[in-house]
């Protein structure tokens, strides 16, 4: 199989501080990899680095064979991106399915003009809803974020990614803040997302569903990848034990 | 009768002005405090170019395509800064063409341009004119609020970053918000300055820019009927009662401030609050 998404020799820095250190990796069709690493590893600035919210130093970044390193980021979206935020970001203007048919228009949004000339809303409300309804939160497809619970937000966010009808999807801490319940369901979505074969990048702090869910794992520490494979082997490694076991917050 | 089609012209140019405003601060989320020189190119151009002979129609389209292009120019502004920034920008280009009309003499200068000639509608024909255009503009508002191009203005208006995030190229976007407004306000000030057939910087300065900001906000944000009605009302308010226009400066502030203190959602969110506590009684 081919590499769908590959990163290679990745280095971004914030003034003088080296978030990430020429970190490289691949992710094949299909896969569903878990990139993980204890807090400050350098996870969320890699996966804003392939989203373009930060601008590398150095490395690129390519979806499908494109180069994404210099496009901004809604190129890189319409490239095949769909990005669930670690910290939800509805809009809070619109209910939760208008929050959803807003990405599953894409394609009329792409140029003003297109989007000034189409009115018909019906097929994308219906794909909502079935988004909606995919994650779970269905009941709640005509309230407004304000009025709902963090879990209800948290899977908002991958609907709308979902409506972008990504090759990709990156998923960053989709489970933190819920409840093990929850965080169970939530996660098997994911893997029943994957068993259709959607290919998907989880940055997740909770490592017992991602032990459970994904049967890669690239593991970060300082920026730098310090392991990379099955899930069991990997975690055997010296290293990445140290990693984790010097963190205090890794009981959980 | 003729001071009457005489409130129904100003109004009707009022409102389409004030509609203008709207897509760009109302739909799309981006303030502008300079709004009033947009109106004035758009004037001066078409006063100008009636004087030298071109046909009133052609002028009119031509002081809308002048505005329009130079409002696309300060909507690249919009890309760099936001907000507050923004407002300060867009004062500057306000007290800029302030400025340059002042100095120009070909422009007139401080007497500003008189003489320009009758449409040759009559009275009656213009102000049906008007009346049509401010219809128009009403039903493109209205229509663009529906189309996909208000549901992505509504997301960049809630949250730029996050409307980016879902693929939507924003900057075009603005550009497109600003363009538009820009070139319907240009038509409108090329309509003001063939009914009043005498323009003069003063006519477009801050206190203008203030004037249809207040519009869009008494009105209710985004809502074109909301607009529609205040810019009716505040149009209507001064030329009726002479203490208002005595006092418009005071009264508009206030209003600005009462608005975004009891009702920020202007008189449109207090209509359908009033309307909803009516239907579900709680």
């Amino acid at each position: 199989m081919s590499a769908l998404l590959d990163v290679s020799g990745l280095t971004v820095t914030f003034g003088g501080v080296t978030a990430v250190d020429g970190t490289g990796f691949a992710v094949e069709e299909g896969a569903l990899t878990g990139l993980i690493g204890p807090n400050g590893a350098g996870k969320t600035t890699v996966m804003r680095s392939i989203t373009g919210a930060v601008q590398p130093k150095a490395g690129t970044i390519r979806l499908a064979g494109q180069d994404l390193t210099r496009l901004p980021t809604h190129r890189r979206i319409r490239a095949g991106l769909g990005l669930s935020q670690q910290i939800v970001r509805p809009f809070h203007t619109m209910t939760l399915v208008q929050n959803v048919m807003l990405a599953a228009g894409h394609r009329r949004t792409e140029r003003p003009l297109r989007a000034l000339l189409s009115r018909q809303r019906t097929d994308e409300r219906e794909r909502a809803l079935a988004l909606l309804d995919l994650v779970g939160i269905a009941d709640a497809a005509e309230s407004y974020p304000a009025a709902l619970p963090l879990g209800y937000l948290k899977r908002l966010e991958v609907a709308r990614a979902l409506a972008l009808d990504p090759k990709l999807l990156l998923l960053d801490e989709p489970l933190a803040g819920l409840n093990s319940a929850e965080a169970r369901r939530l996660a098997d979505t994911v893997l029943a997302l994957n068993g259709r074969g959607l290919t998907i990048v989880l940055i997740e702090h909770n490592l017992g569903e991602v032990l459970r869910i994904c049967r890669r794992l690239v593991v970060l520490d300082n920026g730098r990848k310090i392991a990379e494979g099955e899930p069991t082997a990997v975690m055997e490694q010296p290293d990445v034990r140290a990693a984790y076991l010097g963190e205090s917050d890794v009981a959980a | 009768m003729a001071y009457e089609i005489s409130l129904l012209t100003i109004v009707s140019i009022s409102c389409i002005w004030a509609l203008s405003l709207n897509l760009i601060t109302g739909f799309c989320g981006q303030i502008s405090l300079g709004h009033a020189a947009f109106y004035g190119i758009g004037a001066y151009t078409a006063a100008m170019l009636t004087k030298g002979g071109m046909p009133f129609g052609a002028a009119l389209v031509a002081g809308a395509c002048l505005a329009g292009l130079i409002g696309m120019v300060v909507g690249l502004a919009s890309l760099r800064v936001r907000h507050d920034f923004l407002a300060i920008t867009t004062m500057g280009v306000g007290f800029l063409f302030l400025g340059i009309v002042r100095k120009v003499d070909a422009l007139g200068g401080e007497l500003g341009i008189s003489g320009i000639p009758d449409p040759g509608l009559g009275k009656v024909g213009f102000m049906l004119l008007c009346l049509g255009c401010a219809a128009a503009a009403t039903a493109f508002s209205l229509y663009v609020k529906r189309s996909w191009m208000g549901f992505a203005f509504d997301a960049i208006a809630d949250d730029e970053d996050t409307a980016r995030m879902l693929g939507v190229d924003v900057a075009r976007y603005k550009l497109t918000a600003f363009a538009m407004g820009t070139a319907i306000a240009g038509f409108a000030g090329g309509l003001y300055a063939h009914f009043v057939r005498f323009i003069d910087p003063e006519s477009f300065g801050f206190v203008e820019s203030i004037a249809v900001l207040s519009m869009v906000v008494v009105g209710g944000i985004g809502s074109t009927w909301g607009v529609l009605f205040a810019a009716a009302l505040m149009t209507l308010l001064p030329r009726l009662f002479d203490f208002i226009d005595n006092y418009k400066l005071l009264i508009y502030g206030a209003l600005l401030f009462a608005v975004m203190r009891f009702s920020p959602e202007g008189a449109a969110g207090l209509v359908s609050r009033f309307w909803r506590r009516k239907v579900v009684p709680s």
